[in-house]
């Protein structure tokens, strides 16, 4: 079986950025295609909230967005469109939103002028309207002919009602149903510093930013550096970068980056047997990812933390829920407690917490192969190949086999299989060190009677336990090298091209050089050059041009 | 023909007026031609398509029949059909061609029947033949298809036009309710109709949306370009829905604005999700009845099923693969309790259907389901004869109650005759070895 490395850094090109590192001059690189993104549920109510105000209700749903192979769901906002459904639903919301932004109570926050007359059009209160509140949905100025089209609209709307806020509720929903408030579209510019290359105007690049960083539209004072074309200097963007990083609102874009990178979405369909996992109960399931996106946000930004020590890390948050899972008492009865795992207890990095112990397992038993193809694939961006399709698992998965009591025994057996051997050898023996926990996430030492065997290697790195698992990690390069490249195809949101390979490796040596910080390397991707950059059309996404 | 709208409206006050009018009725005879096809104004009666899916195949042995033809046996995964035997039409033989391309479990057949197209990667590859269906007879009823799923996964869904243009599936029968029956149906039936001036206004305003659509395209490459294509798709359904809702509806005796129904929480458990499915089916079939929808698709779980039984810790998934076969029955016993209750489903599914009356027959009898797997045997993933049935006559237009052997033919064969039979101007469907020109004709009707 062929292991595909999509990213994985060549020699070559270590060497050449070694030599780019002494040179100030960032690594050039292709520039990404430019497209357009669509906006996922959290930005959709980050930006209304921002815009409206957080009282304005928003209730619908999203089409589902679908995950590239070995990608982000981040990058899959490039691929999705909006079905017959979802618009449905878009145009619902906006409806709903609209009217509520014009209602009594809200009018005379977002409706700066009044109408001659409210049962009659009023073009030129309509046109205040839709100019002001048009540049923040749109995230730039209205056209002409958008704006037009709004008041006109709003005219005929309000003929018919016989009112005008109806009128112009209904053109402040036609804004909110419109594909450039739904989607992020690049929009682009000649560049007037390379003759021949484009560039993103500087309205697109604020959006960018914003997105990355904040994950909601952009505020007053980006759109304002935007309108005077700052973000084209590079001591205005720094400003505004560094302005943007130094705000709490960066923790959630840190938590949506680590839920799409560690897979999160399975939780909505996880379930566990309930007759033999009666403690893992509707509470457990919500608090379990929380707790592991408390103990990132609490190691990268609380601490500013490395990186590498999400693996080892012993200090987490509990809730009485949870405690039931970690045998931990929580004295108090509602909310989070910080929690500190002993030294000497199983337990140690973001791996052994229920989340991941829990999500990458079986509805009635613990699935070492399932944890460690996540754990390869999240965390080290090494994809597992597929089993093949005609693969005849009976033989060696028989949980009544006296002959192969632990699940080591039945794996080792399937092991034997040369077919079956290829993949497993790359998810079992890592999997296996975490078989001290059982499908939820509970302390075990024996399995049907057997003690466990948590011993085993990564990539060469012989480990005994769980703990020892966490310190290969933290010690594996794949592991740095995969979250920065995670990084910056969450930030550009699509998938990384070919041309920025080389600029990525450098990248990786400077998050080293930054002692493994995150914000650092959010830092360094909101102001490099590469994340503006644009191709000419031709450019193919890496995966595309593999094939 | 004034006077002949006359007397309908007449006669329907009439009904309405009345206290007897308590059960669903049939079109009745004087709303229909004298063959009981079309309405009286003349419009056929509405011929509806759908898919029916379910995950993980069946057990060699049960289900597929020994015998051809319309003699064909029932086997115990087949015993839910039988009442419908003379309906339901089964398909054996028929392959989904790889090309040499990967086999990925659970991610090949249902993508492949679907696009004639096997997926090169782990993405929908094409566009689902339900979707040109629907293209073809749906843009005049309100929703241009409604999709379900008896799980909790809205992204449980084989009905699309390529990764990321998935159309996706309803799960919660309240929230379908709300969408088909909630305060934006306008009841056929109704003895007064008066446009609602708040519909106009809404009408006149969304076009606002597609106004500058031209000046937007011009920014985006050309894969943008198809996906803002399908945006304006969407809007056209919307802009449809408040066109509809302006003109008086046709009187669909039938039609009854069903109640609110009982939420079912689904997660893993089949027997959940089996009374959810049935909660669906029957708004499902009202929805048909009142022309809200011409086409539908159900994926009833998914392909690589999480579905288990209380108590027990081993998924029907994990079962198809983990379970021994009986060495004395020579099959998976647990496995295949599943499959009878996928199959058990299905044949409810269709008696919903054969349950409402409708012209001098059955809303099946003017439906045509085509319901298929992913999988013909789930243990070794295998998607060579794939399991697919159709059940309903499509309005007389084709041949039901037999059991064909393709041979080993392209499975694309079936959605070919389909899209024919739903008068989809198509001559070909599929690519690669699974490209056909070659419909399973002994299905037209004469």
């Amino acid at each position: 079986m062929m292991f595909r490395f999509p990213l994985h850094i060549g020699l070559a090109a270590v060497v050449l950025t070694a030599l780019a590192a002494c040179d100030p001059a960032e690594v050039p690189t292709s520039g990404g295609p430019a497209g357009m993104r669509r906006l996922t549920e959290d930005q959709y109510r980050n930006s209304i909230a921002d815009i409206f105000g957080p009282d304005i209700l928003v209730a619908g749903r999203f089409d589902p967005i679908v995950r590239p192979e070995h990608g982000l769901l981040a990058a899959g906002t490039s691929e999705i469109s909006v079905s017959p459904t979802g618009f449905e639903q878009i145009y619902t919301m906006a409806n709903s939103i609209a009217a509520q932004v014009v209602d009594q109570s809200h009018r005379g926050t977002f409706v700066g002028c009044r109408p001659r007359d409210v049962k009659a059009a009023d073009d030129d209160c309509a046109t205040a309207f839709f100019r002001h509140i048009g540049r923040f949905i749109f995230r730039r100025p209205l056209t002409d002919d958008e704006l037009k089209a709004r008041v006109l609209a709003s005219g005929r709307a309000t003929r018919l009602s016989s009112d005008f806020y109806q009128g112009l509720a209904l053109g402040l929903g036609s804004l909110l149903s419109a594909p450039d408030f739904i989607f992020d579209v690049d929009t682009t510019e000649p560049d007037p510093n390379r003759s021949g290359r484009l560039r993103l105007t500087s309205y697109a690049k604020a959006s960018r930013l914003s997105f990355f960083l904040w994950n909601t539209t952009p505020d007053l004072e980006l759109m304002t550096a935007a309108e005077r074309g700052d973000l084209h200097r590079e001591d205005s963007l720094r400003h505004q970068v560094d302005r943007l990083l130094a705000s709490p609102r960066v923790e959630s874009a840190v938590r949506t980056f680590f839920a799409d990178m560690l897979g999160f979405e399975v939780i909505a369909d996880l379930a566990k047997d309930p007759v033999l996992y009666p403690q893992f109960v509707r509470a457990v399931k919500a608090d379990m990812p929380e707790q592991t996106l408390r103990t990132i946000v609490n190691v990268l930004l609380t601490d500013n933390g490395d990186y590498r020590d999400l693996f080892k890390t012993r200090k987490t948050f509990m809730t009485r829920a949870l405690g039931v899972i970690y045998q931990v008492p929580v004295p108090q009865k509602d909310g989070w407690m910080p929690y500190e795992f002993p030294q000497g207890e199983p337990r140690a990095g973001i791996l052994t917490l229920m989340n991941f112990l829990a999500a990458f397992s079986h509805d009635g038993r613990s699935s070492p192969t399932v944890r460690g193809k996540a754990l390869r694939e999240h965390l080290l961006c090494q994809p597992v190949p597929i089993p093949p399709g005609n693969v005849d698992f009976a033989l060696v998965q028989n949980t009544a086999d006296p002959a192969h009591p632990t699940t080591r025994d039945r794996l080792t057996a399937h092991r034997s299989n040369p077919t079956c051997a290829g993949c497993h050898r790359i998810t079992d023996p890592v999997g296996l060190g975490l078989e001290n926990f059982d499908t939820v996430g509970v302390f075990r030492t024996t399995e049907n009677g057997a003690t466990i065997d948590t011993s085993g290697d990564l990539d060469g790195v012989p480990f005994q336990n769980a703990a020892d698992l966490g310190q290969a990690m933290h010690d594996n390069p794949a592991a740095t090298s995969c979250v920065v490249n995670r990084f910056y195809e969450y930030a550009v949101r699509r998938t990384v091209v070919k041309g920025e390979r080389d600029w990525l490796s450098s990248l990786n040596q400077q998050f080293a050089q930054d002692g493994y910080r995150v914000p650092a390397l959010m830092r360094r991707i909101a102001i490099s050059d590469a994340f503006y950059s644009v191709a000419p059309e031709s450019q193919q996404p890496i995966q595309e041009a593999k094939r | 023909m004034s006077s002949l709208k006359q007397n309908r409206r007449t006669l329907l006050r009439g009904l309405m007026g009345s206290a007897a009018v308590t059960v669903a009725l049939p079109f009745l005879d004087c709303f229909l031609n004298a063959n009981g096809t079309a309405l009286a104004s003349g419009t056929p009666l509405p011929i509806r398509f759908g898919t029916w899916f379910w995950g993980l195949g069946v057990t060699p042995g049960r289900w597929r029949p020994a015998r051809t033809g319309s003699d064909y046996d029932i086997l115990p995964e087949l015993e839910a059909i039988a009442p419908y035997k003379k309906k339901v039409s089964i398909f054996s033989g028929f392959d989904v061609l790889l090309d040499g391309r990967p086999n990925f479990p659970h991610q090949t057949g249902g993508p492949a029947f679907r696009t004639g197209i096997a997926p090169a990667r782990l993405a929908f590859p094409g566009v689902s033949f339900d979707t040109l269906i629907a293209d073809a007879i749906g843009a005049n009823t309100r929703f241009r298809s409604l999709e379900l799923t008896a799980i909790a996964a809205s992204n449980n869904t084989l009905s699309g036009r390529g990764a990321g243009q998935m159309n996706p599936s309803e799960s919660s029968a309240s929230a379908l309710y709300r969408r088909v029956f909630g305060p934006d149906f306008k009841d056929p039936n109704a003895a007064d109709f008066a446009p609602d001036p708040a519909i106009m206004a809404k009408q006149s305003v969304l076009s606002a949306v597609a106004d500058q659509r031209h000046a937007l395209e011009q920014r985006l490459g050309s894969a943008d370009r198809a996906r803002l294509d399908q945006y304006f798709t969407a809007v056209r359904q919307v802009e449809n829905q408040l066109a509809l809702q302006l003109q008086k509806p046709e009187p669909l005796l039938a039609c009854k604005q069903p109640g609110a129904p009982k939420e079912i929480p689904v997660a893993h458990d089949v027997e959940d999700a089996i009374q959810n499915h049935e909660v669906l089916a029957k708004l499902l079939g009202m929805a048909l009845t009142c022309n809200q929808t011409k086409v539908f698709n159900i994926c009833f779980n998914d392909s690589a099923s999480s579905l288990t039984r209380r108590g027990t810790t081993t998924s029907h998934h994990q079962l198809t693969h983990d379970e021994q076969i009986d060495e004395k029955l020579g099959y998976q016993p647990e496995a295949t309790k599943f499959i009878a209750d996928l199959m058990r489903a299905l044949g409810t599914f269709v008696g919903i259907l054969d349950g409402i009356p409708e012209g001098d027959g059955t809303l099946l009898d003017n439906s045509l389901v085509v319901a298929h797997s992913d999988t013909d045997f789930a243990k070794v993933h295998s998607v060579t004869s794939l399991p697919v049935m159709f059940a309903g006559r499509a309005g007389g237009r084709i041949n039901a109650g037999v059991h064909i052997d393709g041979k080993g033919e392209s499975v694309t064969r079936l959605a070919l005759t389909a899209m024919q039979v739903m008068k989809v101007n198509a001559d070909r469907f599929g690519s690669g070895s699974m490209e056909t020109k070659k419909p399973v004709s002994e299905l037209f009707a004469a």
